[in-house]
């Protein structure tokens, strides 16, 4: 290969990551600058994740955004496992295609326009806005990508397994938890986290969807960078970012210890230890 | 094409409650903003007249429907707020869009072109920013960009300028945002249709006398081309309604459609025109989405 070319291609590499990340590193770096300005490197110094710590607000609005993405991650999983069974098991039936479209809707429809239309409905039916609301908004806004994620994944599992499941005896739902199931769990785990932290992340649906008292951990964030850089937000942010981070490592580590070759050899002797001799 | 058919019970069952949710939770809210974008405003709690009573015979409903007041879709045409705020929306978002292409499609290809036991490190590393916090990640440009910002003052240490520049809160900080936050929305389709490209295709023309540039102009893009579409409304359709990024980074005066509804339904309190606004900028997505998806059809037909 020629040689300029694969200089090319590093160099690439090395721009397009630099852009991806430097940001989020100089952020995280600011976080521990004794100094409240962004350009003047005050020292070293943990005293702004201590003052998180007294941020009575900040760890109220923590708890209330946890509590929203674990309820309503598990809710959009349900829901958009069952809308994906009725997609891929179901054939063409009635309605499909209406069915079929406002599922997918929410994926391209501009946020503002959807927290506008449930405000909007919350207001014309009288419910009082609050932590059920916010579940509300953020089931609606994460299950089309609930949906989206275990689709993909039924769609490939091969519909024949099933139906020899059910030639030998298997009921209909015996058949789908005990052969298609397994087959698309990784799906369904990708697809609760993909609402979890949606849902975590979310600023606008909350802000029309929530009421007083139940304000999220965006939205406080927002009110405070509305003023400015703070030292305080680009604590809380590095957290934020050093758990993505982890989380995302302990996937990875995960994913590829199952995938080692010797592991899978590991699996498959303990599965059927009679088919190697 | 086969006879729809009816779901059984036990299907019913199942589909059930997904449906209702769409139904009552997205549905419902959709058809109730259609609604009020043809009432009239008035200064009450909710800011608009009810147009329907569920006590309404259907003569009456057809008396009240000669009542709709199609005025505030007249005001989003006469305007100038709302028509330079879509105009605007739709500039930034192309030209993002255009940006983020110009650098995806150099990193994709690189990613894709690079030793095999290192794309899924490479791809999980490119794929990973999209799992932390969009706010986060906005609001860490704003140390940047600002007149005091780190960039600026690299710039001024270098002595490449004099007085900073004025960077924060203008439209190309807008752009730079929506680039670096939809990077990955462009990247992984382009990543996956570049990857899956057979390099013997490359090899044939080489060997028929393509030069490099031949090859990338007449293989490699052509057969791209799936990735660039669904790569380029993947951030241009998000883009559009975008509230955070020209929020956070655009000031006052960049103009952008989701900022003047969020504005106009908080802090003018006009739901009609929010309303009339929210249902226009659906339909003027709707359109690239319609586009593609007949392009697709065709596609399919010409493949049969």
């Amino acid at each position: 290969m020629n040689a300029a070319v694969l200089w090319a291609r590093r160099a690439t590499l090395f721009i397009c990551f630099v852009f991806l990340y430097a940001p989020i590193v100089i952020l995280a770096v600011m976080s521990f600058n004794a100094s409240r300005l962004v350009s003047v490197w005050g020292g070293f110094s943990m005293k702004w994740y201590a003052a998180l710590l007294e941020n009575e607000q900040l760890l109220h609005s923590a708890k209330i955004s946890l509590a929203a993405a674990l309820t309503s991650a598990t809710i959009s999983t349900l829901l958009g496992l069952l809308a994906a069974i009725s997609l891929t098991r179901f054939g063409r039936f009635r309605t499909r295609l209406l069915f079929f479209g406002a599922v997918h809707a929410p994926l391209v429809l501009p946020e503002v326009v959807l927290g506008l239309a449930l405000l909007t409905c919350f207001v014309a039916f009288g419910v009082g806005r609050g932590f059920i609301t916010l579940v509300i908004g953020h089931v609606t806004l994460t299950m089309c990508f609930t949906t989206v994620a275990i689709l993909a994944a039924l769609r490939d599992s091969d519909p024949a397994l099933e139906e020899a499941a059910m030639d030998l005896g298997a009921t209909p739902l015996g058949a789908f938890v005990r052969v298609a199931l397994p087959q698309i769990a990784p799906a369904i785990v990708t697809a609760y986290l993909l609402a979890f932290t949606l849902s975590l992340d979310d600023l606008v649906i909350a802000s029309f969807a929530t009421g007083p008292g139940a304000t999220t951990l965006p939205m406080r964030i927002y009110s405070q960078v509305r003023l400015g850089v703070s030292p305080q937000i680009n604590a809380i942010s590095t957290l934020l970012l050093a758990l993505v981070g982890v989380a995302l490592g302990l996937a990875a580590l995960v994913s590829h210890w199952r995938a080692r070759p010797d592991g899978q050899v590991v699996t498959s002797l303990a599965r059927a230890p009679n088919s190697v001799s | 094409m086969s006879v729809r058919r009816r779901l059984s019970l036990s299907e019913r069952l199942v589909i059930a409650a997904p449906y209702l949710w769409i139904g009552a939770f997205f549905l419902a809210p959709m058809l109730l903003i259609a609604k009020i974008s043809v009432s009239q405003s008035v200064l009450a709690r909710p800011p608009y007249r009810p147009i329907f009573e569920p006590s309404d015979s259907l003569a009456a409903i057809w008396a009240k429907a000669q009542t709709f007041s199609f005025d505030a879709y007249r005001a989003l045409i006469s305007d100038t707020l709302y028509l330079e705020s879509y105009l605007s929306s739709l500039t930034i978002a192309a030209v993002s869009t255009l940006i983020t292409l110009i650098i995806a499609y150099p990193f994709a290809l690189a990613m894709a072109r690079a030793p095999e036991r290192l794309r899924p490190i490479l791809i999980g590393l490119a794929a990973a920013p999209f799992w932390t916090s969009f706010l986060i990640r906005v609001y860490a440009w704003i140390a940047l960009l600002k007149d005091e910002g780190l960039i600026n003052n690299a710039l001024m240490a270098l002595g490449l300028i004099s007085a900073p520049l004025q960077m924060f809160a203008t439209p190309g900080a807008v752009v730079v945002g929506i680039v670096y936050s939809y990077l990955p929305f462009m990247l992984l389709p382009l990543y996956a249709a570049l990857e899956r490209q057979d390099p013997s295709l490359r090899e044939a023309a080489a060997d028929l006398g393509a030069s490099p540039a031949q090859v990338f102009l007449r293989v490699t893009l052509p057969l791209s081309r799936e990735g660039v579409i669904a790569g380029a409304l993947l951030v241009f359709i998000p883009a559009v309604g975008e509230f955070v990024i020209p929020d956070l980074l655009g000031g006052s005066e960049t103009l952008m459609i989701g900022r003047t509804l969020w504005n106009d339904f908080f802090s003018n309190h006009d739901w009609p025109a929010a309303s009339a606004a929210a249902i226009a900028l659906v339909a003027l997505l709707l359109i690239p989405l319609l586009l593609w998806e007949w392009a697709r059809v065709a596609d399919e037909e010409d493949a049969r």
